[in-house]
């Protein structure tokens, strides 16, 4: 489904990612997890097509399709959504506007006909529902004076009226307590099935608890230097990411 | 010397300077085609200039005083004005400190100005404290040698004409505006300097080591101009209260930068504001725009406002190159009955020029002060961004402090930011300062000064430290 | 023959068909008429018109609909399209001459009331006397004193003290189609008694094909701690002339908020004056101009800060399009010893098209040290931030920034209470902006939701 074939990316002139590859299969749940600077966040963000990231050599294919010739826009509507790691706030723009065009604009690519009105305000009464939000939230500008919590159930929300075939969760995880991690996970859950896969990109085992992953791959300067199954999250939570960087080095 | 025969000397030095002395080269008052062709005649001009004055004369005659300005002042009678006085002799002048004015020398005194230095400035004949002659050799020497043409403007049209021609009204037409086609036609002295291609000014240049080869008239004229990647700082005016018998001063200062070129002028303003009671004090209407012909190129206005009874000036850029930068930092104080209305103009026409703006006014005792500024975005200057902060400063509820900022926005790609603040002297901070042992007069002269900051550090340092002096100067007597 | 002249033969013409009038009212005719003449239609020499041109206006040939011969007829369901679906007590104006049938006073409470200029006068035209002029005098600009001259048609709203009126008091001013241009120049006298609240709405709309000139002058008089919030809508025909002036007086703790919400019109000029006149007096100004095609849009705006204790606010919205001119001049006098005085103002634009032009002026007028006073003005872009946030979820990208210029009149539009008067305008301004963004439909579904 997604296949990042090394990937060097420079930030600045830095160079951040380093030779990355990455291959995701339709139903699995990836998580990338590394030290802080690791390029974790990078990854997401070139993915969506972010500005001042420069790809200097390297692919990404999105269900054989060239992302990286695809506009920012043309890859949501193909199914590539990412979850921010700091939700934007737009001051003004309701987010009822901001769900209703999303939906309106990827089902225009898919060659869908607009979603009647009474159709959609029924599917996001339900997902609002489901995410524990009251309905006052739609009106509400988008993110604006939301706290952490709300910012990241902002975002699931939409991860769930979208139904994306890859959901990309940015540090998904950051900011959230105890009862708010338990909805987003629960939110995140409901979206797995065969044909969606899911890449989370965390710092913290304890995001695995309540997702739990097919695959971990541990990043660490811009390259994945290993790669295992959910036992490898825990691995590096009670060991730390140093045995990882010397091990790869041997 | 009893002080009656000092007062008499002081009182000479004002009002019979020029109107008694036949014998010099003093000019009755007046002004005509006949005035304009003496001060061509003594200053040696060829006959171009001549005309060029006089097509400038013709065309004041049909152009009126502008009254838009927050400014109250009775009509000016050009009449009344002689235009032209040849630089005292040294016979005439005071021959010792012990002659001047004790108030002045005070003055100097508060702005720690070195003693031969005060000598200079109070218009003391030099030669038997202080050798100017010398100095002006050796910077004469080292400008020289890079290629530097540094002279009055006098000199430059008798000994560069061709460059004369090419830039003298090219930044500032004749008829530009009513002060400035009054001083196209009249203007008797003032500054010339050309920096070629290439090169660094090596050292700050400025008016003051000129002071002396000529007694500066009322009608200054100064034209900078620097080629593709020259660099020059050019300082003004003098840090000190100079003694100007005239109550009329309209100068006009052109500056030309071409490719990569960086001009910066600083202005430290102290003329005579007058007596408490509003009485006297000149009259300064100034006409000063920089253009930013080249690309790149970039022009920094600095000015530090102190002095005049009544201010009139707007330092401005014509952002013509691509990519061209232009800047004005400004500190404005006004007390007692002074009136300032200062500002600048900024107008984008290149794509990619950036300005930005930053004005400080202080308002005191029974002074009114506006900021007047324009921000002009052409509809080809894509890109072009602007940012201005504007803020004033009222001591004492008898001032005034007003701000009329104008945006002419043509283009959407254009980030255009004024922001302006107005507000009293925080009296937190003055308690503050007070609490720990500060008088009241030194806790506002640091919370100006700190108010001013952003502008001061714009400027060269020995000249930031004479505009704090000056500053508190100023203020003296505002509060309490 | 002058501009002036054409204006003036009108205004004689009428007189000779006008009935028998109070003394003092052809009195003030005869002052106003006579301004207008020594000042003559302003130009752009003038600084407070130095951006605006009213050669359009100056130059063109406006009947009076009271002398027009063939006046086109409104239809009652073109009124009813027109009119704000609100529930309220309605007062309506046809280019100028007062529409019983379209207007609905029934439901008058105790302590109100509200009558056409006219009957007004007829019934006690000494209390009117000491209203009209008392703010808008014939000096203020060559408009007030031409309505001045001409005024004898608008609305006469008081309210006696204590008196809260919850149901807005809306004026309609329609304009019609019609084949000889008309003009009209209404007087709104607002008298607020002592603690009374009330919002009153001034709409102005009409025929898409109307090109008349109406001339409105409103006087708003607020005694102690009265309340009042006043709208103008202005959604005139893009071929409409719009001159309008507000003069507000505050007395003490009094409160006034105006929203003035420009969306049509071909060439509009409104000034607002508050006189903040005691202690404890608050002025705000909310504003949105949107404009686009060739339309020309000019607000000034003034808060005199007269005494001390006073309080201001100001935050105006301008989006451009096309070829259209912007204009904004804010200004805040504080008068000497009006110490304690906070003022703020801030106008921020937005411009579509590199062919649109805004010109705008926040102008301070300080003579007391006490202040706290600040403006601000910029003319930017959309944050690409937020674009690219937008585009991330599937959103075009000239959705998205239609989205976020919707946001951008949302700042000021969110301080709208009457939900009516927001919809409308959120309606409009989404229905304008270029087609490519398409949004008129999201506004529709948040209506809706509203609603539940």
């Amino acid at each position: 489904m997604l296949e990042v074939k090394d990937l060097h990316v420079t930030v600045e002139g830095k160079e951040i990612l380093k030779g990355l590859s990455l291959t995701i299969q339709p139903g699995e749940v990836h998580a990338i997890m590394g030290p802080n600077g690791a390029g974790k966040s990078t990854l997401s963000a070139v993915i969506a097509g972010k500005d001042g990231y420069e790809v200097t050599s390297g692919t990404i294919t999105f269900e054989g399709k060239d992302v990286l010739e695809m506009d920012i826009e043309e890859r949501a509507c193909a199914g590539l959504l990412l979850g921010f790691q700091y939700p934007v706030e737009i001051p003004g723009v309701k987010n009822i506007y901001l769900l209703k065009a999303a939906l309106n604009a990827q089902r225009a690519a898919r060659g869908e006909d607009e979603m009647p009105a009474p159709d959609f305000m029924k599917l996001v009464r339900e997902k609002i529902k489901f995410m524990k939000m009251d309905s006052s939230f739609l009106q509400r500008a988008v993110n604006e004076g939301f706290s952490g919590g709300e910012k990241k159930r902002n975002e699931i929300l939409q991860m769930l009226l979208l139904q994306p075939k890859l959901a990309m969760l940015d540090e998904i995880d950051s900011g959230l307590d105890i009862d708010a991690m338990k909805v987003v996970a629960d939110g995140v859950n409901s979206l797995r099935d065969a044909n969606r896969a899911i890449l989370m990109v965390t710092h913290y085992q304890r995001l695995l608890d309540h997702i739990v992953p097919d695959v971990v791959h541990v990043l660490v300067d811009g390259r994945i230097v290993k790669t295992g199954g959910k036992e490898l999250a825990l691995e590096l939570e009670s060991r730390g990411y140093e045995w990882v960087l010397e091990e790869s080095a041997a | 010397m009893a002080s009656e025969e000092m007062e008499q000397l002081v009182r000479r030095e004002y009002t019979q300077g020029f109107v008694t002395d036949i014998e010099s080269d003093t000019m009755p008052p007046g002004l005509d085609e006949n005035t304009i062709a003496f001060i061509s005649k003594k200053k040696g001009e060829p006959e171009w200039m001549l005309e060029w004055r006089l097509k400038a004369y013709h065309q004041w005659l049909k152009m009126t005083s502008p009254s838009w300005a927050h400014l109250d002042y009775p009509p000016i009678d050009y009449q009344a004005i002689s235009y032209y006085s040849a630089p005292k002799k040294d016979e005439d002048r005071p021959q010792s400190l012990d002659e001047v004015d004790p108030k002045l020398l005070e003055t100097y005194e508060k702005l720690g100005i070195p003693l031969h230095e005060r000598a200079a400035l109070a218009g003391v004949a030099v030669d038997a404290v202080f050798d100017s002659v010398s100095v002006t050799t050796t910077f004469k020497d080292k400008l020289a040698e890079a290629g530097v043409i540094f002279c009055s403007i006098s000199e430059a049209i008798r000994d560069y004409p061709e460059l004369i021609k090419q830039y003298l009204g090219s930044v500032v037409p004749a008829a530009d505006n009513y002060f400035a086609a009054l001083n196209s036609a009249v203007f008797t002295d003032g500054s010339f300097v050309f920096v070629p291609e290439g090169v660094t000014c090596p050292m700050e240049l400025s008016t003051y080591f000129r002071i002396n080869a000529a007694n500066t008239g009322q009608f200054e004229r100064t034209l900078i101009i620097c080629e593709k990647q020259a660099q020059v700082s050019y300082l003004e005016g003098c840090t000190a209260p100079q003694r100007d018998e005239n109550q009329l001063h309209a100068a006009v200062v052109e500056l030309v930068a071409l490719e990569d070129a960086y001009i910066k002028y600083s202005t430290v303003q102290n003329w005579y504001p007058g007596d408490e009671d509003g009485k006297g004090g000149i009259y300064n209407f100034v006409t000063k725009r920089g253009d930013c012909r080249g690309d790149r190129s970039r022009i920094s206005w600095t000015q530090v406002e102190t002095g005049s009874a009544i201010t009139w000036k707007y330092p401005s850029c014509v952002l013509r190159g691509r990519d061209s930068i232009g800047e004005f930092y400004s500190v404005a104080v006004t007390n007692g009955r002074q009136q300032a209305d200062t500002g600048t103009k900024m107008i984008h026409i290149g794509e990619g020029t950036r300005s930005s703006i930053i004005s400080k006014g202080i308002s005191a005792g029974r002074s009114n002060q506006s900021y007047r500024g324009l921000v002009k975005i052409g509809p080809r200057a894509k890109g072009a961004r602007n940012f201005t902060q504007c803020d004033s400063l009222l001591i004492g509820d008898q001032c005034g402090a007003h701000t009329f900022p104008y945006q002419e926005i043509g283009n959407s790609s254009a980030t255009v930011e004024h922001e302006a603040t107005t507000s009293k002297i925080g009296e937190d901070q003055l308690f503050y300062c007070q609490s720990r042992g500060i008088s009241e007069e030194d806790a506002v002269s640091m919370i100006v000064n700190g108010f001013c900051k952003d502008v001061f550090q714009e400027l060269p340092m020995e000249f930031a430290v004479e505009a704090e002096a000056l500053l508190n100067v100023t203020l003296e007597g505002a509060v309490g | 023959m002058s501009d002036e002249q054409t204006f003036l033969d009108a205004l004689s013409a009428r007189g000779t068909r006008r009935g028998a009038e109070p003394t003092w009212i052809a009195a003030r005719r005869q002052a106003g008429a006579a301004r207008f003449e020594a000042l003559g239609f302003p130009t752009r020499r003038d600084e407070a018109f130095k951006y605006t041109d009213v050669r359009t206006i100056a130059r063109g040939d406006f009947t009076l609909a009271q002398d027009a011969q063939d006046l086109a007829p409104l239809s009652p369901a073109t009124a009813a399209a027109l009119t704000l679906p609100l529930e309220a007590l309605r007062l309506t104006f046809v280019d100028g001459i007062f529409a019983p049938e379209l207007s609905d006073l029934a439901a008058l409470p105790a302590g109100v009331s509200v009558e056409p200029l006219s009957e007004a006068l007829a019934d006690n035209h000494e209390a009117v006397g000491g209203a009209l002029g008392r703010l808008a005098g014939v000096d203020f600009s060559p408009f007030t004193a031409l309505n001045t001259a001409f005024a004898e048609e608008g609305a006469v709203i008081r309210l006696a003290p204590g008196s809260v009126v919850e149901t807005p008091i809306l004026v309609q001013f329609l304009s019609r189609a019609n084949a000889t241009p008309l003009m009209s120049h209404p007087r709104v006298l607002i008298e607020a008694g002592a603690r009374s609240q009330a919002t009153v709405i001034e709409h102005q709309v009409g025929e898409e094909e109307a090109a008349n000139f109406s001339n409105l002058v409103s006087e708003v008089m607020l005694e102690r701690g009265a309340i009042l919030t006043h709208y103008k809508l202005q959604e005139a025909s893009l071929k409409d002339l719009h001159v309008s002036s507000l003069h507000i007086d505050q007395g003490r703790d009094s409160r006034f908020t105006s929203f003035n919400l420009n969306l049509g019109g071909s060439l509009v000029r409104n000034d607002i004056v508050a006189d903040l006149n005691a202690q404890g007096a608050e002025t705000n100004y909310y504003g949105l101009f949107f404009a686009q095609g060739r339309q020309h849009v000019d607000n000034h705006t003034l808060v005199n800060h007269n005494a001390p204790h006073t309080f201001s606010n100001e935050n105006y919205k301008g989006i451009l399009g096309d070829r259209a001119h912007g204009v904004f001049n804010g200004k805040v006098v504080v008068r000497r010893d009006s110490q304690k005085i906070e003022a703020h103002q801030s106008n921020a634009n937005l411009l579509l098209s590199d062919r649109a032009e805004i010109d705008t002026k926040p102008e301070l007028e300080i003579y007391a040290d006490d202040v706290k006073c600040s403006h601000g003005a910029t003319t930017g872009q959309l944050d690409e931030e937020a674009i690219f946030a937008l585009r991330a979820r599937g959103i075009g990208e000239e959705t998205a920034r239609g989205l976020l210029t919707l946001a951008f009149a949302g700042e000021v539009m969110e301080q709208v209470v009457l939900d009516a008067v927001a919809e409308r305008v959120e309606r409009t301004v989404a229905g304008k902006l270029p087609e490519r963004f398409n949004l008129a439909g999201l506004v529709e579904v948040a209506a809706a939701l509203d609603e539940e």
